[in-house]
């Protein structure tokens, strides 16, 4: 991903994003471009199918700064995203992976 | 009853259901079973463009004049390639289009085959929506929907790229879906409207600013009938120009980087501004902080990500243009308004749109004038990009929605003549003039052959500077005058060009009498160019320099 922008150095708080996707080959591309061409960076991302395949849920982790709202309202624009909702920093869903990246 | 057909067949099926009369394109290989297909239908009139930008900026110009869904076709690889200028400049104009692309056969697909290119991670971030066809049975679903996409909400280009074996391969349908129409957003929340009306009736010098939302809505009349109602002095973006006529008494005119002086200073008095289907585009803005700083501002749109993208608005309402007008006119009130009327009637009389040389008829200005003097309101006027666009919306009376074909958002060179050809076919019992410069022209000049095969009615006004003028400007005023890659040496005798492409032609600079000659071409049926040399050294004026407040306008 990019690098942090100074913008988002500053920013001292994080959040979670739950995003409820259809699940096929381009939807990640479709999120991630969001933030990508935005230089906005995405600290975290997880992604699998829910139910039966249909759909997919995917976890992002993003740095909270300004344009986090814009963000979401553009996440929500796209055509294959269901829902999205935002929590705290401290969702658990990130919180037990850290064994999984120690360097 | 089930019938056994190829995926190229039910494509060109489902846009014959779909209402689809013409569609233009460019063929290679990819993308062959599609065109025989097409070569089989007897009801859609397929236009040969001969770049596939070309093609695509014809869809545009059949979208932008009808506000139909405009379709456009090219191979894989480089045939999609040249697509994407057009599929961008749709994006930022909002304009409703369905690109079909051939790709490689699925099993080819990341090989680095001949011809291959990544259409769809390409095409990602300047669409709408699109869709790489993995089986043919998803077309019947996927390309309804294309065109449901483009046109509900706010409007955008849609692509589908089918790989070739998906186009061939047969398999039995039975029923076919319905075609793809507009889904209407749900209506406005009925207490921000209210809670809008309210504060119209409160303000003492409100602004209605109405951008290129009003025209994709239809909703003109009512945005007029609104200004009429409660008095509100009226500007309009680029975009959209027509919306209300430019000589009506509470028109200002346009806004921004190239408006009316009057227009952006009345934003520095303003107490409200009611934006409507516009977007605080930083060409119509200026330096946003500055922008309407005492104002307080209710904004309406179909996409809810534009309120609060730039401006904080006191009221944001996400709904169609026209439907939420409709709510919110009986709920406002008649009101005179006369201090702040007579305000801004003296800042038009004291600070108009200048238009030096009007009354020499082969001046920039004065062309544009004789232009306008030969048509009424049913012509369609389209431009290319630079001085003369900026030259054309300042002068030219437009007072219909649709009147106007610019490219806006991306301002793209090499717009105006496939626009157009397009709005021509489209609509064949108007005559479509498009504005051009010695610049523009050339990016698209082989688009004249179209012009030609199909015969058009379109008038190509070529104003002749011999200078990449917006660039030679800028240079001019912002760089020290160091013109550099802005003056023309070669220039073609674009005449010959013309003649040599197939269209008529004439020379405003050595006809006899240049009114008569002008006159005579615009009247003459079909394609023609007509060539006028203009002064180098003309600017357009006034300008807000790039990051500069509206108010500071250079030239005003």
């Amino acid at each position: 991903m990019n690098a942090t922008t100074q913008n988002e150095q500053a920013a001292l708080a994080r959040a979670v994003l739950e995003i409820d996707v259809n699940n096929h080959p381009g939807v990640m591309s479709h999120i991630v471009g969001l933030f990508s061409r935005r230089a906005y960076n995405v600290e975290g991302i997880l992604c699998l199918p829910v139910g039966n395949g249909a759909q997919s849920r995917i976890w992002l982790l993003v740095n909270e700064d300004a344009r986090l709202a814009q963000m979401i309202k553009q996440v929500e624009k796209l055509e294959d995203v269901q829902s999205v909702r935002r929590h705290h920093a401290d969702h658990e869903v990130f919180c037990n992976l850290e064994d999984f990246f120690r360097a | 009853m089930t019938e056994t057909l190829t995926g190229a067949q039910i494509t060109v099926r489902l846009l014959e259901r779909q209402g689809v009369r013409i569609i233009t394109g460019y063929p290679g290989g990819a993308i062959l079973p599609i065109y025989d297909a097409l070569g089989q239908s007897t009801v859609i009139h397929h236009v040969l463009a001969r770049h596939e930008q070309g093609a695509g900026f014809i869809a545009q110009g059949m979208a932008r004049a009808t506000g139909e869904v405009g379709v456009c076709m090219a191979s894989s690889g480089p045939g999609a390639t040249n697509l994407l200028t057009a599929i961008a400049d749709a994006k930022l104009d909002s304009i409703p289009l369905v690109a079909i692309t051939g790709q490689v056969p699925k099993s080819m697909i990341g090989t680095d085959a001949f011809q291959e290119v990544d259409t769809y991670g390409l095409s990602l971030p300047i669409t709408k929506h699109n869709f790489l066809v993995s089986s043919t049975e998803e077309l019947l679903e996927i390309i309804p929907r294309a065109f449901q996409i483009a046109a509900s909400g706010r409007p955008g280009p849609v692509l589908i790229d089918i790989p070739k074996d998906v186009q061939a391969r047969a398999i039995e349908v039975s029923a076919w879906p319905q075609p793809g129409s507009r889904v209407l957003p749900p209506p406005a929340d009925a207490w921000a409207i209210a809670e809008a009306a309210s504060m119209i009736n409160a303000a003492q010098r409100p602004l209605l600013y109405l951008g290129g939302g009003v025209v994709h809505s239809g909703a003109a009349n009512f945005a007029v009938d609104l200004a009429e109602k409660a008095n509100l002095p009226t500007m309009m973006t680029l975009m959209a120009l027509g919306t209300m006529p430019v000589d009506h008494a509470l028109s200002l005119g346009m806004l921004g980087m190239h408006g009316a002086p009057c227009c952006n200073l009345a934003l520095d008095e303003c107490d409200l501004l009611i934006a409507v289907g516009a977007r605080f585009d930083d060409r119509a803005t200026g330096k946003v902080a500055a922008f309407c700083p005492n104002a307080k501002i209710i904004h309406i749109d179909i996409d809810p990500a534009e309120l609060d993208k730039i401006k904080a608005a006191h009221v944001g309402i996400t709904a169609d243009v026209l439907e939420a007008l409709t709510q919110l006119l009986p709920l406002v009130s008649e009101n005179a308004r006369k201090n702040w009327v007579d305000r801004t009637n003296e800042l038009k009389r004291d600070f108009p749109q200048q238009l030096p040389g009007i009354e020499q008829p082969t001046s920039h200005f004065g062309l544009i004038r004789s232009v306008a003097d030969c048509l009424d309101d049913e012509a369609v006027i389209a431009t290319d990009v630079g001085q003369h666009q900026m030259w054309v919306a300042q002068a030219y009376p437009l007072r219909r929605p649709r009147q106007w074909l610019t490219s806006g958002g991306l301002g793209t060179m090499g717009f105006g003549v496939p626009a157009a050809i397009g709005a021509a076919l489209a609509e064949p019992q108007r005559t479509v003039v498009c504005f051009t410069g010695d610049g523009s022209i050339l990016m698209n000049i082989q688009e004249l052959v179209t012009a030609a095969e199909e015969d058009v009615n379109i008038k190509i006004v070529l104003m002749n500077n011999a200078v990449l003028g917006l660039v030679h400007q800028q240079q001019t005023l912002f760089y020290g005058e160091r013109l550099f890659a802005s003056k023309f040496k070669g220039m073609p005798d674009f005449v010959q060009a013309a003649l040599a492409l197939g269209i008529s032609a004439v020379d405003l600079d050595q006809a006899a009498d240049p009114q008569a000659a002008l006159r005579d071409a615009i009247q003459r049926p079909g394609p023609c160019l007509i060539h006028v040399s203009i002064d180098a050294e003309q600017k357009v004026y006034p300008m807000v320099p790039p990051g500069a407040a509206n108010r500071d306008m250079i030239g005003a």
